[in-house]
């Protein structure tokens, strides 16, 4: 007795809950693995999984199991060269590796690191746990700025182009079989008489001829009865429906001043890394503009943005002019969610300070959705800190964070995203 | 193998050997499989073959062969570790997974040509299905009619569970009870069977009555304890070495639902316990047979020249055994001592040496097929190894024996492939499987109920080979599901016991009383 069963067409991955337990349970030491990764990316690559690297001693089930010393016997196969009695000096290292059972139990230290790949969309949702995106409940309507048209049922008026034929037709019989159900129930009771007339054996010349008539006229009004008429058309009827845009654009603004060292920029090509990371997990297109300043802004590709060494002094007003120029001409502010995020290490010129408020308050936060500016330092604020910490207590959408060394910028990133559960209540 | 003359009346025809399989030819080779099964008496459970694909067998590996698990992360794990592995290319999948279950599941690759799922379907369904059947530990251990119910029971009560109580409560107990797993197994009582009517009719009752059990365990505590301190009688009255029963039945303060889940771990070990005790003797005995059965469709002349050589070639990479120098080696592979034990059974029934009529004088000469149903179904790994481990293999295998001694700076050779070393040698490889010698003696032996509570575990061990450095981590899980004070001792060469591991740890004499 034997069944065959095909089960190729089940779904294969039954092992997805268990996969799931797998790294809910390590979440932390993945949690690490990623964040380590982000150092090592291109601001926009974003397309790739990770590959999660957990120490094998994390994540060992240990037994109880035979350790090291006593006496063992082990029988081999093979022998070439041996006879009773051999002895043959063991190896000098006092690991007695593969020498006895439950050396196979992977307890073991200084093995190999589990290492494993996970896709783009948990990279991104490990990154970016517990994040929300800022003002979005608030801003909710703000966003539905395009349109899109969808189909919604029927109607009775419209252009020619949207009569929808299959419906216009089951009207046309509808009518049709109610406009005449009282004439036809009329003509099958004629004709019935008439047949009834027909099978007597006496002749009924006249009464035949009368129903005859009767017949004849009703069919001709049965007959005129229109095939299709306006009532019977339909239309297809669109309506608008709002979605919200797919587009963003995310400004880069960096002091490149004498005074910001490599370091220093590294740290804000992280921070960078990861709002775009963020934002891209919302926006399908995303435009990354690079804008670099000292006593006056240029706008830059990645590469010169990051590494190119410039000297000077520092005017950041200069920047903020730039980003608000580009806004108006390539970014009208209806069609694309801007972002914007300033690093700086705090270095200003101190009467610039008070117009970057000024351009930020009056020309560039009422288009933004959100703006975010760090400042990398070891050394006290200064006037440009002082300035923006005013517009804070102003505006929702933008914040200001401190930045000391690397380890700071994902707990920073994560205070300026994290979920506001009580604004939103 | 000559072929034998053809029985003229049955002059059939050569069944198709296009590598391309359709059920309707995996139908046709099962009949004539199946023929040839019941020629040669094999008794079998009906057999359910399943085709999957290879993802599938991915997660069939990852599940540990059980049809149907709980969920837990350490599955995900080595699904993890298995797509990882296989998607390098460092490891090909299994061509086929039996589960010992009535009816007898076998999985059968999609990826395999028509000459492997021939052999697998003789190798699993015929071979496997039979040892299921047939072995003596599988009959006393195991209920193959119920396993399915019983894993499908399980896996919803573990559900319930998480749903009820929270994942992360549930994981802590899985985690620490498959910690202790090896050790939920009574080994010289018999199991009683397990059948899911009286699970489910049990279970219920079982919580409430456990739960009142241990409550009265502990209830008169204090009296007796001011009253009579010495008499108090030492519980266990007997060491216990079925940790995890031992927990379920006595654990003070586990919750009802964590007791049940404990008892799934127990018997889920226990349906696996004697697995590991014939892994030699079932692969030994499946390979004989698909190498049994296929010849003998050849000798009907069922299959053809090429089949035959496509069978072949995957047989003798699956029997083949490296030699200890080989960079290929990796121990004795149960497949070849097997399979060869098995061919050696029947060399020595049918045509007998001088030496095998000195060495095996009741079975020389015999019929070789009761004699291999006897063997099979009587022995395991390593009562098989020293009955029927004869000299030829011996010298076949060119086995010898190393003796090592920590205390010595080299490794003596014991014995070798020759006449004054062949019982040294059998009596060496029949222990390398003596589960005993394999698994540490850890046993309960006193719990101190009239007290702190504390279990004390005592620790035998064999050959003076120390436990190993995961105790520590382990006795942290004894801990979480006895929550109380939990140490193993050792008897030091003085004959005092030493606590060689405790949790939680403490300076080891400040509270010793």
């Amino acid at each position: 007795m034997t069944n065959f069963i095909d089960r190729r067409l089940n779904s294969k991955n039954k092992s997805t809950v268990n996969r799931q337990r797998f790294l809910r349970r390590y979440k932390n030491q993945i949690k690490k693995s990623v964040a380590d990764a982000i150092n090592k990316r291109g601001v926009t690559d974003i397309e790739s999984g990770e590959s999660i690297v957990i120490p094998k001693k994390d994540m060992s089930e240990p037994i109880f199991h035979q350790g090291s010393g006593g006496t063992r016997d082990k029988v081999h196969p093979g022998n070439d060269q041996f006879t009773q009695g051999d002895r043959i000096n063991k190896p000098p290292n006092q690991q007695r590796q593969g020498s006895g059972p439950g050396n196979a139990s992977d307890n073991g230290e200084g093995e190999d690191d589990f290492t494993f790949s996970i896709s783009k969309e948990e990279y991104l949702n490990l990154l970016f746990e517990d994040l929300e995106l800022p003002n979005l409940e608030k801003k909710q309507l703000d966003k539905l700025i395009e349109y899109k048209t969808v189909r919604s049922g029927f109607c009775a008026e419209g252009v020619p182009t949207n009569i929808d034929i299959v419906k216009s037709l089951q009207g046309s019989i509808a009518r049709r079989i109610a406009m005449t159900s009282s004439k036809r129930k009329q003509l099958k009771a004629l004709q019935e008489q008439l047949n009834t007339l027909y099978q007597d054996k006496h002749d009924h010349i006249q009464a035949e001829r009368e129903l005859k008539e009767k017949i004849i006229a009703l069919k001709e009004k049965i007959a005129k009865v229109p095939f299709i008429d306006t009532f019977d058309l339909r239309f297809r009827n669109y309506a608008k429906q709002a979605v919200p845009t797919a587009k963003a654009v995310m400004f880069c603004l960096m002091d490149v001043s004498g005074s910001m060292d490599q370091a220093t920029k590294e740290m804000a090509k992280r921070f960078y890394i990861l709002l775009y990371l963020f934002l891209s997990r919302t926006y399908k297109n995303i435009d990354v503009v690079y804008i670099r300043h000292h006593t006056q802004a240029k706008e830059v590709d990645e590469h010169e943005f990051f590494y190119s060494q410039e000297t000077g002094g520092t005017i950041a007003s200069s920047a903020l002019e730039l980003m608000d120029k580009i806004i108006t001409e390539r970014y009208s502010d209806n069609q694309w969610n801007i972002y914007g995020a300033q690093a700086s290490d705090g270095d200003n010129w101190a009467d610039d300070s008070p117009h970057c408020q000024e351009l930020l308050t009056e020309k560039i936060l009422p288009k933004t959705r959100y703006f975010s500016y760090i400042e990398i330092t070891q050394r006290a604020h200064q006037t440009l800190w002082q300035h923006y910490q005013k517009i804070t207590q102003t505006h929702a959408n933008f914040a200001i964070r401190h930045i000391k060394e690397i380890a700071d910028i994902y707990p920073v990133f994560r205070e300026l995203f994290k979920k506001n559960t009580q604004n939103a209540a | 193998m000559a072929r034998e003359s053809n029985d003229t009346q049955k002059q059939t025809k050569v069944l198709d050997d296009t590598p391309d399989w359709t059920f309707e030819l995996l139908a046709q080779y099962q009949k004539e499989i199946a023929r040839v099964a019941e020629h040669y008496r094999l008794d079998t459970y009906t057999n359910q073959i399943e085709v999957i694909t290879a993802e599938q067998m991915m997660d069939a590996y990852a599940s540990v062969g059980m049809p149907i698990g709980y969920n837990h992360w350490t599955f995900g794990k080595k699904f993890i570790q298995t797509e990882q592995t296989y998607k390098r290319g460092q490891m090909g999948l299994a061509y086929e997974i039996v589960i010992n279950s009535n009816p007898c599941i076998s999985y059968l690759m999609e990826e395999n040509t028509m000459p492997m799922q021939a052999l697998v379907m003789a190798h699993a369904c015929y071979g496997h299905n039979s040892f299921f059947k047939g072995n003596y530990l599988f009959k006393s251990w195991t209920d193959a009619s119920s396993i399915i119910d019983y894993l499908l029971f399980s896996k919803n009560y573990i559900t319930k569970c998480e749903q009820k109580y929270g994942i992360d409560e549930v994981e802590a107990i899985l985690d620490a009870c498959h910690a202790l797993m090896n050790h939920g197994v009574d080994r010289y009582k018999r199991p009683q069977k397990i059948s899911l009517d009286d699970e489910l009719k049990r279970q219920e009752e079982r919580a409430e009555y456990l739960q009142s059990q241990v409550n009265a365990l502990w209830r008169t505590l204090p009296e007796s304890k001011k009253k009579e301190d010495a008499k108090a009688p030492s519980f266990p009255a007997e060491p216990q070495e079925n940790i995890l029963y031992f927990i379920e039945k006595n654990a003070p303060l586990l919750k009802p639902w964590q007791r049940e889940i404990v008892r799934i771990v127990r018997k889920i070990s226990q349906y696996f316990y004697p697995q590991k005790q014939t892994q030699v003797m079932n692969e030994g005995w499946a390979c004989f047979w698909h190498y049994t059965i296929l010849n003998h469709l050849y000798d009907d002349g069922l299959v053809s020249d090429k089949f035959m050589l496509e069978f072949l070639h995957n047989h003798t990479n699956v029997v083949a055994q490296p030699e200890y120098n080989s960079k290929f080696f990796s121990g004795i592979n149960p497949y070849a001592l097997g399979f060869n034990m098995f061919m050696d059974i029947r060399r020595i029934c049918e045509n007998p040496t001088k030496e095998d009529k000195e060495y095996f004088p009741e079975i020389a000469g015999s019929n070789w097929l009761d004699t291999v149903h006897f063997a099979m179904e009587n022995f395991k790994d390593e009562s098989f190894v020293s009955q029927y481990l004869s000299p030829k293999l011996i010298r076949d295998f060119k086995l010898f024996h190393i003796h090592d001694e920590a205390k010595n700076n080299y490794v003596e050779i014991g014995a070798i492939h020759n006449e004054p070393g062949y019982q040294k040698i059998r009596h060496q490889l029949a222990s390398q499987y003596n589960l005993s010698n394999l698994e540490v003696n850890i046993q309960i032996i006193d719990a101190n109920i009239n007290g702190d509570r504390a279990l004390t575990l005592r620790y035998i061990p064999h050959n003076g080979i120390e436990l190993a450095d995961s105790k520590t981590e382990v006795l942290k899980h004894l801990h979480y599901l006895w929550q109380f004070d939990v140490k193993i001792v050792q008897e030091q060469v003085n004959g005092e016991d030493e606590i060689i591991a405790q949790c939680p740890e403490k300076n080891q004499k400040a509270k010793d009383d």
